[in-house]
């Protein structure tokens, strides 16, 4: 098991292969749905960003809230496919990084391709389990999204999966093929 | 006549709620410990052992097994010789389902227009199914359902000539489709029959059925039975990345239908299959 820190370098995500599961320590940031649709709004607009995306890695996540005591509720990935009407805009402005769960369109995996971003998956069902991973968390924008605002998580051996690299190498193409028992 | 109060309604709702979405159900628990001895991936078993080790966080910390708390589906039985006083039935659930959600530190989902996505803030309302029955018990199930999988299921309008073929077309492509979106391993409630919404409730309700238990009818429980197997056999494995253990159960729910149709829906549940039930 590979330990990486994020932000992501471009030699970090060149480093990385569809299938390796990786322990993530370092700053990542919270958005989905509404979050992703004021971002690229923002970047539509002109309009200064609430962080810096240059290596930025983004998890795909609507934390619960936390109980007293507890830094952040259960906190595992959301499905991908609703960002990718906005991730390639995103990595055109320097994200390197995205973690959720699911498939992507071959719009997101090649603009991936293009400007040398990872996608990885984290244990979906898993967010008691997730949380533990998560030291520090901050919302910095969007504060009125609730759930969907945007946070900034210092995480500790977050443990996730490559499932596309920048290479275009898909695990969920390759692997449940070598398991299929399937009769056409 | 027996008189039920409002609040007690609403209280039992509220427990239900986060008693669902808390506690793992101990027969899944079961049945992904069997999966362990069939699953031949080793990273399969990786993701097995993590839900069954976030399992046992969430019940020991009162921590929502997934963050997805889901939209509150509660299933409501009621006798008719029953009385709700203080209120509404359908406000004592709302009421219910927001105090549940709040005081449960559970996550709040719900957008009041599909359009204008304002978040009402207490998860409300919940989406009620009603049945009145004979005699004066009132029982609530609240099955909290996450949106991951509820986007990946389907309704198929088959043809009679379809047959059983078609059936097992319309289960198969829809966890192909789902793929790795719906957090394999899955929970599938399957519905066969009625018409176009009688067809989708049935699905719904295949997911209470408790895990291990088979249809009624012998060659409905045979035919559970083989779809389950064929829907391992499509090796898409926990999380999708590959394997033996794509779906726990599959369960099949029917009804009469027209001469002309033979409606088919697919709910597709991840593993955390939640719903609590208690009779006042």
């Amino acid at each position: 098991m590979k330990q990486i820190t994020a932000p992501f370098t471009q030699s970090i995500v060149e480093s990385l292969t569809a299938g390796d599961t990786v322990l993530i320590t370092g700053t990542i940031y919270t958005a989905r749905d509404a979050a992703h649709k004021r971002l690229c709004e923002a970047i539509a607009e002109g309009r200064p960003l609430p962080f810096d995306l240059r290596d930025a890695v983004i998890y795909y996540v609507g934390p619960t809230p936390p109980q007293p005591g507890q830094v952040i509720g259960a906190a595992g990935p959301t499905t991908s496919g609703r960002m990718d009407a906005y991730a390639p805009t995103l990595m055109e402005h320097g994200l390197r990084g995205m973690i959720g769960k699911g498939e992507r369109t071959q719009a997101v995996v090649d603009s991936m391709k293009k400007h040398t971003a990872v996608y990885l998956a984290a244990t979906g069902g898993a967010g008691a389990l997730l949380s533990h991973c998560i030291l520090e968390s901050e919302t910095i924008a969007y504060e009125d999204l609730g759930t969907e605002a945007i946070r900034r998580l210092t995480v500790k051996d977050f443990p996730a999966t490559v499932v596309i690299d920048c290479q275009g190498n898909n695990l969920y193409e390759t692997a449940p093929a070598a398991y299929s028992r399937r009769k056409v | 006549m027996r008189e039920i109060a409002w609040n007690t309604i609403r209280d039992t709702v509220a427990s239900l709620a986060v008693r669902a979405n808390t506690v793992l159900d101990a027969k899944v628990e079961e049945a992904i410990r069997q999966a362990r001895k069939t699953e031949e991936s080793p990273v399969g078993l990786s993701i097995l052992d993590q839900l069954l080790e976030n399992g046992r966080i969430a019940r020991e910390t009162a921590t929502p097994i997934c963050q997805d708390t889901g939209l509150a589906v509660v299933f409501v039985t009621i006798g008719q010789e029953v009385h709700v006083t203080g209120g509404s039935l359908e406000a004592a659930i709302h009421a219910g389902v927001a105090k549940g959600y709040t005081e449960g530190y559970l996550r709040k989902s719900v957008v009041r227009d599909p359009l204008d996505r304002v978040n009402t803030g207490d998860n409300t309302p919940a989406i009620i199914h009603y049945r009145i029955v004979p005699g004066e018990e009132l029982t609530l199930t609240v099955a909290p359902k996450g949106i991951g999988s509820e986007n990946m299921s389907r309704i198929f309008m088959l043809k009679p000539s379809q047959g059983l073929a078609g059936i097992r077309q319309a289960v198969l492509d829809t966890v192909e489709a789902a793929g790795s979106n719906a957090c394999p391993p899955l929970v599938i409630g399957v519905g066969v029959g009625g018409n176009f919404e009688k067809c989708a409730e049935l699905a719904k309700e295949a997911l209470l059925r408790p895990i291990g238990q088979h249809a009624q009818d012998p060659s409905w429980a045979k035919i559970e039975e083989d779809l389950l197997k064929a829907v391992n056999d499509l090796g898409i494995g926990p999380q999708g990345f590959g394997g033996r253990t794509t779906a726990l159960w599959l369960a099949i729910e029917t009804y009469p239908t027209h001469i002309g149709g033979m409606p088919v829906a697919v709910n597709i549940n991840c593993h955390v299959a939640r719903h609590e039930s208690a009779t006042l």
